[in-house]
């Protein structure tokens, strides 16, 4: 099929579309507007419903309604409007209702700004709200990967009963890039749970109130059973260079494609450098990374927020090569930038 | 022999955890009763506060969800938009519905949702043990108005019947009370009436139910009926304030 030249928000918008879901209710912020604005014009053409809600909160919890319903439902917004949509995110955890949250980021905290920026990875994969609880958390890369990943969200978010963020950066959203538009998807996942009217069954209940001890530290333990089975099966990673890499760059989202344009010029200067590009966030991919000590003799973390990210590097690691740590704020770094960040490393390490 | 009361289908059956004397069983039941009557119990979905009335779940026999703090008619608009079929409401107290869902109700209610919402008004917050809510009288003393409610220091009770009531988007406002037979006959009046106005696609419909605390207010449930009277019904006063006909 031929490509068409698309909007990283205008994709991820379509890419809903295509993965079936008819519902969005979300709230101008920038840099994500465009997500709303194009579903907006987009979803009354295939008979859904796009509705600007008063709120964040009303949003998240419209979107709780429609999951609850049993639709694909979607909303999207950006740092500060997904710090208020967090309470809504905790309730969707615990109810165990399906739907898709994107969170084109910018920078923080407070209302920061809206240049570039990957600073909401802690609130993305560290709980965000109240409770034990995770989200799934995917990091595209181009704006083909916004498309696809909406159509990979909405169904992980089906096959788990789980909220699936994607978040990218603010320019990842902004940028046009060719997209190959995908096939509709018309899988559908059953879903008997949903409070669609009681008509030939019993009442169904959606509900996150856990009174009894045992029940609410049960219904913990149920949901954990369930990360369990997530970060067994779900950890996504594309790895470069990293078989005889001796310094393996660590980095997501937009930010990956500029790393790995510095890692290839590296290497013309002798470095043994390799990239792990966690795709999933949470489940984050630390297999992928502990391979690597097969000869990684140290580990740089390169972010667009002051260093979050490289809390889980270590973990994966756990103490068996130091970790560096590269970062910006606002800005997506040159390759030239991050070439001579990862030379700094080497040389620090000893590998040049 | 002929049947003269039976228990409604829509409700459980379930014993209650209300204090005696309080309020929402009467309402429970009042809201059973028309979802029988119409016959909606198995296309109804209805929405939980938080408040006393989250445990509703339990007591209504439909297709139930618990919401959070004030959000249950951005909820309900979630389900309707989805299931434009389906009959949903939402069942919400004075904390809930006029503090910190504020918001939620009166954007839903300009937007004219086709969802009823049951607004159970007692002055007080129940659940949290008797605090001040945007409903408590002046002068009334609550645990976090230990003086009373002063005008100059807490500002003044909202009346949310007459504030959605001139909204476009509302199709059925009505304030009514359970203090007397006669009173609860007429409230279950308004409760069809909200259902038959979301059957007929017609808007917005909230009912504002005054009912009693005797817990909180420190009384019996003789003398709760009366002060509801004597004083709540003078400040919120009873009757239908928006009825848009089909």
């Amino acid at each position: 099929m031929a490509k068409v030249l698309m909007k990283g928000n205008e994709a991820l918008g379509e890419g809903a579309v295509i993965a079936g879901c008819r519902y969005f209710f979300g709230y101008p912020i920038t840099p994500q507007s465009e997500v709303a604005e194009y579903l907006a014009r987009r979803l009354p053409q295939v008979e859904g419903v796009f509705l600007q809600a008063e709120s964040e909160l009303a949003a998240i919890n419209m979107v709780y309604g429609g999951a609850a319903a049993g639709a694909r439902v979607m909303t999207g917004s950006s740092g500060p409007g997904i710090s208020l949509k967090q309470e809504g995110i905790s309730f969707i955890a615990e109810a165990e209702l399906p739907c898709v949250i994107a969170n084109i980021s910018r920078g923080g905290p407070g209302l920061g700004g809206i240049q570039p920026a990957q600073s909401d990875y802690f609130q993305a994969c560290k709980g965000g709200g109240h409770g034990d609880y995770h989200l799934m958390v995917l990091a595209p890369s181009s704006v083909q990967e916004m498309m696809d990943f909406a159509l990979l969200a909405f169904d992980l978010a089906d096959k788990y009963r789980t909220p699936v963020m994607i978040m990218s950066e603010g320019m990842l959203g902004q940028m046009m890039e060719p997209v190959e538009v995908r096939e509709p998807v018309t899988e559908q996942y059953a879903k008997p749970w949903a409070t669609n009217g009681c008509a030939g069954r019993k009442p169904n209940i959606v509900n996150t109130l856990h009174l009894g001890v045992e029940e609410l530290e049960e219904r913990n333990r149920h949901l954990f059973r369930k990360y369990a089975e997530i970060q067994a099966r779900e950890k996504r990673a594309e790895t470069m260079l990293t078989k005889d890499a001796e310094l393996v760059v660590v980095a997501f989202g937009l930010l990956s494609r500029v790393v790995k344009k510095a890692v290839i010029e590296a290497r013309k200067k002798g470095i043994k450098v390799g990239l792990v590009r966690p795709v999933t966030l949470w489940p984050f991919p630390d297999e992928h990374i502990r391979e690597c000590l097969e000869t990684a003799k140290m580990f740089l973390s390169i972010e667009i927020n002051m260093g979050q990210m490289i809390e889980d590097v270590r973990l994966a690691v756990n103490g068996q090569a130091p970790v560096e740590f590269y970062g910006r704020i606002g800005v997506v770094p040159s390759p030239r930038e991050v070439e001579e960040a990862i030379m700094a490393a080497a040389e620090k390490g000893g590998l040049v | 022999m002929k049947k003269v009361f039976v228990k409604p289908v829509s409700l459980t059956g379930k014993q209650w955890h209300y204090c005696p004397g309080c309020g929402h069983g009467i309402i429970h039941r009042l809201v059973a009763e028309c979802m029988d009557e119409l016959d909606i119990r198995e296309k109804t979905i209805g929405i939980c506060p938080v408040g006393c009335g989250v445990l509703a779940y339990e007591y209504f026999n439909c297709d139930m969800l618990e919401a959070a703090h004030g959000r249950a008619p951005a909820v309900g608009t979630g389900l309707k938009r989805v299931l434009k079929d389906r009959i949903i409401f939402t069942y919400q107290g004075d904390g809930d519905l006029a503090s910190i869902g504020m918001a939620e109700i009166v954007h839903a209610a300009s937007r004219g949702e086709k969802i009823s919402v049951f607004f159970i008004n007692n002055t007080v917050y129940g659940m949290t043990g008797g605090q001040m809510a945007p409903t408590t009288l002046l002068g009334q003393v609550t645990t976090t108005s230990p003086y009373g409610r002063d005008k100059d220091r807490e500002g003044y009770p909202i009346r949310i019947a007459e504030m959605l009531a001139p909204f476009e988007g509302t199709a059925y406002v009505s304030r009514v009370a359970i203090n007397t037979p006669a009173n609860v006959a007429r409230a279950k009046k308004a409760v069809k009436k909200a259902f038959e106005t979301q059957m007929q696609g017609l808007g917005f419909s909230l009912v504002e139910i005054l009912s009693t605390c005797p817990t909180n207010w420190g009384m019996g449930p003789v003398e709760a009926m009366k002060w509801l009277e004597s004083n709540m019904i003078p400040y919120y006063p009873l009757g239908d304030l928006k009825v848009k006909e089909g």
